[in-house]
């Protein structure tokens, strides 16, 4: 679902990531979701991980679980994933489809 | 109001965390937080269960409310600083319903959670105890709450300020982008509003800009000094943010928060609706 430069070293596998509720269909949601890293590979919880629009606009933040994993119900199309978090920031740009997009994020000491 | 009646700042609120007479109260959708970890000495209040009423789809009336700030421990004469996740929506939220019961000072911490996470200031898992006060709310202040009709004739002639992101207010997304986006109203948004992203009044860290920012902000999207505003949003919790930049830091008159917002405007019969990223028509 995810095109190849979305998934950053590191990508999360699946049964890692944030478990969907029941009753999500997707076939109509477009979900995007992965773990927030640091460069080592650790999990970081915690972290506030917000979704921009095309332009760049804010359109949603959530808080890593204690496995380091967000989700987003968003659309088709191009979003930035940014992340915050004490240990450090980090972005990522993703193409999103209909269906579960996975896409590793990590952050770095600015 | 302003600036130095609404709001404290981290510091501020770390220096006073057992001052008598300081209330500590956390206000969030998802009260795991709090559970999880909370400023030393605060309560909690549930957005879903303490301020809203159980049956009726309507918030907590004054003698709710004011039952419920006795069996928490808050009197009149309190200083209440509510901070919460989401950048401090759902605390704007408690804040505008603190505002509309008449109490007498009641103040925001300045980037909620996610600032006091990111500066690494103390967690407690604690959960004080308060004694029971009796505290008596005011009659409802209706000049800060619209309801749906005065939303309706308000098309064309008052500020509507839509505050939910740009994909909201174009019809292309029907809810913030962390939940499912199955809905049963239409999509889109009252026709006239302007789009200003509450996010547009926020830092990355969730404080507030700069008075001078924000006047610039709205100023450039069009809303008009002179004129009466409505703020809205999905179910009144981002516009309570707005509505608290608009009437509480950049103290201009007369702004109302519509609580029932786009679940219940995009769910009525026959209401004007507008399509895409313009404001649209009267």
């Amino acid at each position: 679902m995810t095109s190849p430069s979305n998934t950053a070293a590191g990508c999360a596998a699946p049964d890692q990531s944030a478990p969907l509720p029941a009753g999500v269909d997707l076939t109509r949601e477009t979900v995007i979701t992965g773990i927030v890293s640091t460069a080592s590979g650790e999990a970081v919880a915690g972290a506030y991980v917000r979704l921009l629009d095309g332009s760049g606009e804010f359109t949603a933040e959530v808080v890593t679980s204690p496995e380091g994993a967000f989700r987003f119900f968003a659309a088709p199309g191009s979003w930035t994933l940014r992340a915050l978090s004490r240990g450090g920031n980090g972005e990522v740009i993703v193409d999103a489809t209909v269906g579960v997009n996975e896409v590793g994020l990590s952050v770095a000491p600015a | 109001m302003s600036r130095d009646t609404a709001l404290v700042s981290a510091d501020w609120a770390e220096q006073n965390l057992d001052t008598p007479g300081i209330v500590f109260v956390e206000v969030d959708e998802d009260t795991t937080a709090y559970d999880g970890g909370h400023i030393p000495g605060a309560i909690k209040i549930d957005w879903k269960k303490d301020l809203q009423d159980p049956v009726r789809r309507d918030f907590v009336n004054q003698e709710q409310f004011g039952a419920l700030l006795s069996e928490r421990g808050i009197k009149n004469d309190d200083v209440v600083v509510l901070y919460g996740g989401n950048n401090n929506w759902f605390a704007a939220y408690a804040y505008w319903y603190f505002k509309l019961y008449g109490h007498g000072d009641v103040k925001l911490l300045d980037g909620g959670r996610k600032k006091w996470e990111l500066d690494a200031r103390p967690y407690t898992k604690d959960v004080p105890v308060r004694e029971k006060t009796s505290y008596t709310a005011s009659a409802p202040d209706l000049s800060i709450r619209a309801f749906r009709d005065e939303v309706v004739q308000a098309i064309g002639v008052k500020n509507l300020v839509d505050v939910r992101s740009p994909d909201e207010f174009a019809g292309r997304l029907l809810a913030p982008a962390h939940l499912p986006q199955e809905q049963s109203q239409r999509g889109g948004h009252i026709p006239t509003a302007i789009s200003v992203p509450w996010s547009k009044a926020a830092n990355e860290d969730g404080t507030f800009k700069s008075d001078e920012e924000l006047a610039k902000i709205y100023g450039e999207a069009g809303l008009d000094g002179s004129k009466d505003t409505i703020a809205y949003c999905r179910i009144g919790e981002r516009s309570s943010h707005t509505w608290f930049v608009l009437k509480e830091l950049l103290g201009q008159q007369n702004v109302k928060n519509y609580d029932g917002s786009w679940t219940e405007y995009g769910s009525l019969i026959g209401v004007p609706i507008a399509l895409g990223d313009e404001p649209g028509k009267a």
